[in-house]
């Protein structure tokens, strides 16, 4: 380098960052702004119905990734003060940060220390405002969720849907994923019609069974291991590692797929 | 030697002609497909086959009220999903050819002669043939039931369900399903699965057509259940007699009649 070389940059602003050549502006490009694009691992259904004196909620154990079941110990219903149940499926990651921030939302209302506690509606409420805000943003977080529990001072049963897009919907019967085609038929039929108000606990039990049951048959990504909830006025009744009874040979006197005799 | 040489099945020649217009901005026109709720059951003596009743042409009901339940044989029935126009031709053709098969080795038609003819043919066409169908028969070898998809493959099952609303059918299927089921508790379990996908699959509606087939007859129920009737008009929009005033009458008659003796024909 020449004595002028050096002397010449004297004084003035970087030559590269002020007045980037081409070359300059490929390298210190703007940086790279990373979104959701696909879920990873991801849970499946979540099922949710309610009944006489409250509402249950129910999800499998099973976090997949793509097709291998990678973890078989998730729980997926999360609760969220005395009176609801948040069950969520779609990406793991974005489940566990909506897990913190509702935790944050409940520790930041007991703080008030008012007496007032967060209702079900509200929870779906929020959370459904931080959907639908990521979604505006093009980087959502890639879940479907059930809110589900008794709402207010008249403890009224409370279930309601809420997905990464901001789509929001409340009815007696609710579920996400694969279950909106094999399991909602059948909760609709022990619900439709008002018949909600005067289903049992053990019909509602057992209409939860047997949705799990054909969600094991038919979703190719769920497990026979499964939480289920129970929210009434006196509180949250939560049941782990429940399974269901299956059967597999079916066919056992049919041969092949068309022709073959034996 | 003819066989030989006989160009059978699609002829592909246009494929790249047709992705080419495609990027140009030219698709080619969309087939139109039933979207369909369909089942089979077998029960202890006998077969059942369920199907809805709605036609669609995309987000449109073509019709109300169609028939989704073919006949092969009489001892063989054939419920369709799918495109439409696919479904009825293959079933009506295979059912020529059963019926003279049938004739030539004088016997009772097998229900896997159906089923070999059916997925052979839709195999040649490589699932360009848009036909999803549940056979079911009984034959001497007993009750039978088919799946069989547009590519060719077949699966043999004591239940099955097909089309749009197939995964509602499949969950009632799934839950209530056993085996020996007597003739009305199957025909109950088919009309239970046909519904739900009647009322939770847009692609199906209507009625539940039923058939039943035993080891001697099929019994045909059209209509075996009807839950969305129309409900009767409240008003009656009828206009009385005299609602529109006549001014004038003129009759012309422009037609001869003549009675004659019975025509007389060479024999």
């Amino acid at each position: 380098m020449s004595f002028l070389e050096l002397t010449e940059p004297w004084g003035k602003p970087s030559r590269n960052i002020f007045f980037p050549t081409s070359n300059d502006v490929q390298q210190n490009a703007a940086p790279v702004i990373s979104r959701t694009t696909q879920p990873i691992v991801t849970g499946a259904s979540v099922i949710a119905l309610k009944y006489a004196d409250g509402v249950m909620i129910a999800a499998d154990n099973l976090a997949s990734y793509g097709s291998l079941a990678r973890f078989f110990d998730v729980e997926r219903l999360t609760k969220v003060g005395n009176n609801t149940i948040v069950g969520i499926g779609g990406d793991v990651s974005d489940y566990q940060h909506i897990q913190r921030t509702l935790e944050d939302l409940e520790i930041k209302e007991n703080n008030y220390g008012d007496g007032y506690a967060l209702q079900p509606s509200h929870i779906h409420e929020y959370l459904s405002r931080v959907f639908y805000a990521r979604r505006n943003k093009m980087d959502p977080y890639w879940n479907q969720a059930i809110v589900a529990g008794v709402d207010g001072d008249e403890k009224e049963p409370f279930v309601a849907f809420a997905d990464l897009r901001g789509n929001t919907y409340t009815a007696p019967a609710i579920a996400t994923g694969f279950a909106i085609h094999l399991a909602l038929p059948m909760l609709r039929k022990v619900t439709d019609d008002d018949r909600w108000k005067t289903l049992s606990k053990e019909r509602a039990r057992a209409a939860i069974d047997d949705c799990i049951r054909v969600l094991y048959y038919r979703d190719g990504r769920s497990l026979n291991k499964f939480s289920v909830a129970t929210i009434t006025a006196g509180g949250v009744d939560f049941q782990t590692n429940q399974s269901v009874s299956s059967e597999w040979a079916f066919a056992e006197k049919q041969y092949g797929y068309g022709t073959q005799e034996v | 030697m003819k066989g030989l040489n006989e160009r059978k099945g699609f002829d592909f020649d246009y494929c790249q002609r047709n992705a080419l217009l495609q990027e140009r901005g030219f698709p080619s026109p969309k087939a139109t497909s039933t979207g369909t709720t369909i089942v089979g059951v077998i029960a202890k003596d006998c077969i059942v086959l369920g199907a809805d009743t709605r036609a669609t042409a995309g987000p449109i009901i073509a019709d109300k009220n169609c028939r989704k339940l073919h006949l092969v044989s009489p001892n063989i029935w054939c419920a369709g999903a799918g495109t439409a126009a696919d479904t009825e031709f293959v079933t009506s053709m295979i059912s020529s050819n059963v019926e003279l098969h049938s004739m030539y080795v004088n016997r009772k038609p097998r229900v896997a002669t159906a089923l070999t003819m059916l997925k052979q043919h839709l195999f040649r066409y490589q699932g360009h043939i848009g036909a999803y169908l549940v056979l079911g028969g009984y034959d001497c070898k007993g009750p039978h039931l088919f799946t069989i998809a547009a590519h060719g493959s077949s699966d043999k099952l004591p239940y099955v369900a097909l089309g749009s609303g197939s995964l509602a059918a499949i969950s009632v299927l799934e839950t209530k399903y056993k085996s020996n089921l007597e003739r009305h508790e199957a025909m109950e379990l088919v009309r239970e699965a046909i519904e739900a996908g009647i009322f939770n699959d847009l692609g199906s509606g209507s009625n539940c057509d039923l058939v039943v087939i035993d080891n001697e007859k099929a019994t045909p129920y059209r209509g075996y259940s009807k839950p969305n009737e129309r409900a009767k008009k409240e008003q009656n929009y009828k206009y009385e007699r005299g609602t529109t005033a006549v001014l004038r009458e003129d009759i012309h008659k422009f037609v001869t009649v003549e009675t004659l003796d019975e025509m007389e024909v060479d024999v």
